[in-house]
């Protein structure tokens, strides 16, 4: 395991930019994912942090050691980097046992038995070392995969779209296994997907990524409540952006109030801090930020709901036609083109400059 | 890249080479051609083609759809029984047939002398050959629209059955329309190899291209016209090679829905009845009935031909189709992984064109390729004689080059398929895969490569190597001298009506004809795909 650095990275294919001036440290130890749409060139930078694809600017670090630089990089076998592929790409003629050992090649044999054991009891296949990979169902590829790359002890592990073969319900339950399993092997680990709840379930860094430059990097509750722009704001969680006006540094009037809170505007090229006063703003509201109460004077017409067991999420239509989202529980059922009490409940504000 | 240009330009070079033949005509052989040799060979051709066609394609897809749609019994014996008869050169179903049906043989004499019947058709004509060649080539069509209707039959027949249509219209209107590209491939495969026939025709004397080529060879000495005749016979195959490239494009292998084994069709034990007795009787024909007889034939001469010559002749066959094999495989693979360096639509298209010997007959390759060879020669033995003082006669041409080149082209495809599948298996993430684990390009090939090709590899070998033991013309016209094979010796012994001492060389490239038809239906891989 080892601490894992970009240092503004591009890289460019046939005169088209992948991606441009890419910068994050992965501490040593820690779960990183990148997160975004496809095409946004998550999995570009994964193939030059593994050693596929040469860089044209920057420099990628692991433990120190430069890796990759314009015009040179470490051979990807001798990088000491594990990978998960999406396909999982197991060797369809080896055996369970003899995937996972694959990687283990010149070290004494009764050390590599004991690896591949350990490896198969952490991912739960002890009992399956003599079956091929064909025998086994997606879910279990999946983790002879990840037994496989952990074996040789990696510097670094890297997963690409680790469970988007996987259906629904195996994939959230996956998700929560991998990071247990990375844990215990004190692995650094950086994950591509382009499904957050994922991202957040197993990563402790995100990297939202956007047209091949990292929008922002930080944990999973900042990108949430603290996102840095619009396309992070959008792309991230559910919620709706209303109009305000900036009436000091700590105060923003909306639609359904004030606001009180630090102002931290969208910094454009033109700084951060201009806008102190009366200037025009973006307002972004979660769900969870507009709560029911029967007893509010503020009313909102029931536009659209949709069931989610525990809560109702209802779309709003607030008096001046502008649409707010806003998550109540379930036993406040109410009918479509009724209007309901609601009341602002904002911890962060978050506020976007109108252009 | 380069590698798989210059294969492309060797399969090209029979067509450009027997193509040019007309800058240098030779006015009283052509003359002689056009009136009294083309007009029949042409009228042959297409009878022949409409026969075998419609054979083929009645046989094909009803054994098809019976035995993959279908339940009666021995369903699951003939599923793959019915395959048999490709282990039979149409060569030797010919002989078989003349010997069985011919007015001297069994048969016949039976009849007339012990019911006083007379007056069986003549096997010895058009229609004779029509029999034996669909008898001998049903399969291509049988294999091919089994696959289809067992990928897709029972679901298009079920939706045709939910909108109202009775299961007889349902056949006819969805599951056969549907299946057409493929019945369509497995048909133009079939028509090939009767443009493709030699032995089969000369053994009834049945005039065409193919018997045309060899006659203007050997008894007119003719280089010319056994080319010019050969650029007309490409033209036909052409026909063929289009159409079956077209259907081929138009295989769409979507998605396959549940198999139609839990949901075939339950005859009614009459119609059962009748399915068995008409599946069992074209085996009988077609595989049964003239292996026995071969073997009965062979027993008679046993002992006077199984001696020093007879082995001469198999160990001829094996080395050839060994040395031919371990040719194409190797050629195969190179153009395998060319593809799969620089992958692209020329790419494709180069690997294509490289493979589509596989449709030119062995008379038009063993003429396109001796003609530059000769040519070849000469100028070799000129530079001989002009630098070195170097005399003689041939250099090339009377060694196996030609003969193995021949080959080459003929059977790329037969190599190509099964390897470049198996190719395909080895996705890229499973070459990065063993990149991450630490290992080298040559650990890469050997640990992880060549294990998984293993089976295509073999595949691949075993096919070549029966159909070059399978293979008449090719070897026939271009083997030097002391090189004759078991299918040479068939040739021979039938051309005198032997049939006895023909059938013992049958039944060995027979008994080797039935190895890769195992492997088929062990595999469930596709002969020419």
């Amino acid at each position: 395991m080892a601490e894992l650095i970009l240092d503004s990275v591009s890289q460019s294919y046939a005169a088209r930019q992948i991606i441009a001036d890419l910068s994050f440290t992965l501490p040593e130890g820690m779960i990183g994912c990148l997160l975004g749409p496809s095409g946004c060139g998550k999995t570009t930078a994964l193939r030059c942090i593994s050693g596929f694809e040469p860089i044209q600017t920057g420099e990628i670090r692991i433990g120190g050691e430069v890796v990759s630089r314009p015009g040179w990089m470490l051979a990807a076998e001798k990088r000491r980097v594990g990978m998960v592929f999406q396909d999982y790409a197991l060797f369809p003629h080896l055996s369970v046992a003899d995937n996972v050992g694959f990687g283990l090649r010149g070290q004494p044999s009764t050390e590599r038995l004991a690896r591949i054991d350990e490896l198969l009891a952490l991912v739960g296949l002890a009992g399956h070392a003599g079956q091929f990979p064909h025998q086994l169902s997606g879910g279990q590829q999946q983790r002879v995969a990840l037994a496989r790359a952990l074996a040789p002890r990696p510097r670094l592990i890297l997963m690409d779209e680790p469970f988007s073969n996987l259906d629904v319900e195996l994939r959230e339950r996956l998700s929560l296994e991998v990071r247990d399993i990375l844990k215990r092997e004190t692995t650094t680990a950086l994950i591509v997907t382009h499904d957050q709840h994922e991202a957040f379930a197993l990563a402790d860094w995100v990297g939202v990524m956007h047209e091949g430059r990292i929008q922002q990097w930080d944990t999973p509750y900042n990108l949430y409540h603290e996102p840095a722009n619009r396309f992070v704001a959008d792309f991230v969680g559910q919620g709706a952006l209303l109009p305000g006006e900036v009436i000091n540094d700590h105060l923003v009037e909306i639609e359904l109030g004030v606001l009180n809170g630090h102002i931290p505007v969208e910094c454009g090229a033109r700084g951060c801090d201009e806008c102190v006063r009366s200037c025009h703003v973006d307002v972004l509201l979660r769900p969870d930020d507009i709560i029911h109460d029967d007893d509010s004077l503020l009313l909102a017409e029931v536009e659209n709901k949709a069931f989610r067991g525990a809560e109702f999420l209802y779309t709003l239509k607030l008096p001046s036609g502008q649409r707010a989202l806003s998550l109540v529980p379930s036993h406040h059922n109410h009918a479509i083109g009724e209007k309901i009490g609601i009341k602002l409940a904002v911890d962060h504000v978050v506020a976007f400059r109108r252009e | 890249m380069l590698f798989a240009l210059a294969i492309t330009a060797l399969v090209l070079v029979p067509v450009v080479v027997t193509f040019s033949s007309f800058a240098q005509v030779d006015g009283d052989i052509l003359a002689h051609l056009a009136e009294f040799v083309l007009p029949e060979l042409v009228g042959n051709t297409l009878w022949l083609m409409l026969g075998v066609g419609i054979g083929v394609s009645v046989l094909g897809v009803s054994l098809a759809w019976l035995t993959a749609m279908c339940d009666f019994p021995g369903r699951r014996l003939f599923d793959w029984a019915l395959l048999l008869p490709l282990a039979l050169p149409a060569y030797v179903t010919a002989f078989v047939a003349i010997g069985l049906l011919d007015f001297t043989g069994p048969l016949q004499t039976w009849l007339r002398e012990g019911w006083g019947i007379t007056g069986l058709p003549e096997i010895r004509s058009r229609g004779g050959v029509i029999l034996v060649m669909s008898l001998a080539l049903y399969p291509y069509v049988y294999l091919i629209a089994k696959n289809a209707f067992a990928t897709q039959g029972a679901i298009a027949l079920e939706a045709a059955q939910s909108l109202g249509l009775s299961r007889t219209q349902g056949f006819f209107r969805v599951a056969l329309p549907m299946a057409r590209p493929w019945i369509a491939a497995g048909l133009m495969l079939a028509l090939m190899e009767t443009l493709a026939d030699f032995g089969t025709m000369a053994i009834f004397n049945y005039d065409t291209f193919t018997t045309a080529i060899y006659k203007a060879w050997y008894s007119l000495f003719s280089l010319a016209a056994a080319a010019q005749l050969a650029s007309i016979l490409i033209l036909f195959v052409l026909v063929a090679v289009v159409f079956e490239q077209r259907s081929r494009t138009r295989m769409r292998y979507g998605a396959v829905g549940r198999s139609a084994a839990q949901r075939r069709i339950r005859l009614s034990p009459a119609l059962a009845g009748l399915a068995f007795l008409y599946a069992g009787t074209v085996l009988a024909i077609a595989f049964l009935i003239p292996v026995v007889q071969l073997a009965l034939w062979a027993r008679t001469v046993l002992a006077d031909d199984l001696d020093s010559r007879y082995w001469d002749f198999a160990w001829h066959s094996v080395l050839l189709a060994g040395i031919g094999a371990l040719m194409v495989v190797a050629v195969a693979l190179l153009l395998a992984y060319a593809g799969r360096q620089r992958p692209g639509t020329a790419m494709t298209w180069t690997q294509r064109l490289a493979t589509l010997g596989y449709a030119f007959p062995g008379a038009v390759l063993a003429v396109g390729l001796f003609i530059p060879v000769a040519a070849l020669d000469n100028w070799l033995i000129d530079r001989g004689r002009s630098w070195f003082g170097f005399g003689g006669t041939e250099i090339l041409k009377g060694t196996l080059l030609v003969m193995l080149l021949a080959y080459l082209v003929r059977f790329l495809a037969v190599g190509f398929g099964p390897i470049d599948s198996g190719l395909h298996r080895i996705t890229r993430s499973i070459d990065e895969a063993a990149r991450n684990l630490g290992s080298s390009t040559t650990a890469l090939l050997t640990r992880v490569h060549l294990p998984i090709l293993r089976a295509s590899l073999l595949t691949a070998a075993t096919l070549t190597f029966v159909d070059i033991m399978k293979e008449m013309p090719i070897t026939l016209m271009t083997r030097p001298f002391g090189w004759d094979t078991l299918a040479v010796r068939v040739f021979e012994m039938t051309s005198e009506g032997e049939w006895e001492r023909a059938a013992l060389p049958s039944l060995a490239i027979v008994v080797a004809g039935i190895i890769p038809i195992i492997l088929l239906t062990w595999r469930g891989t596709r002969p020419l795909d």
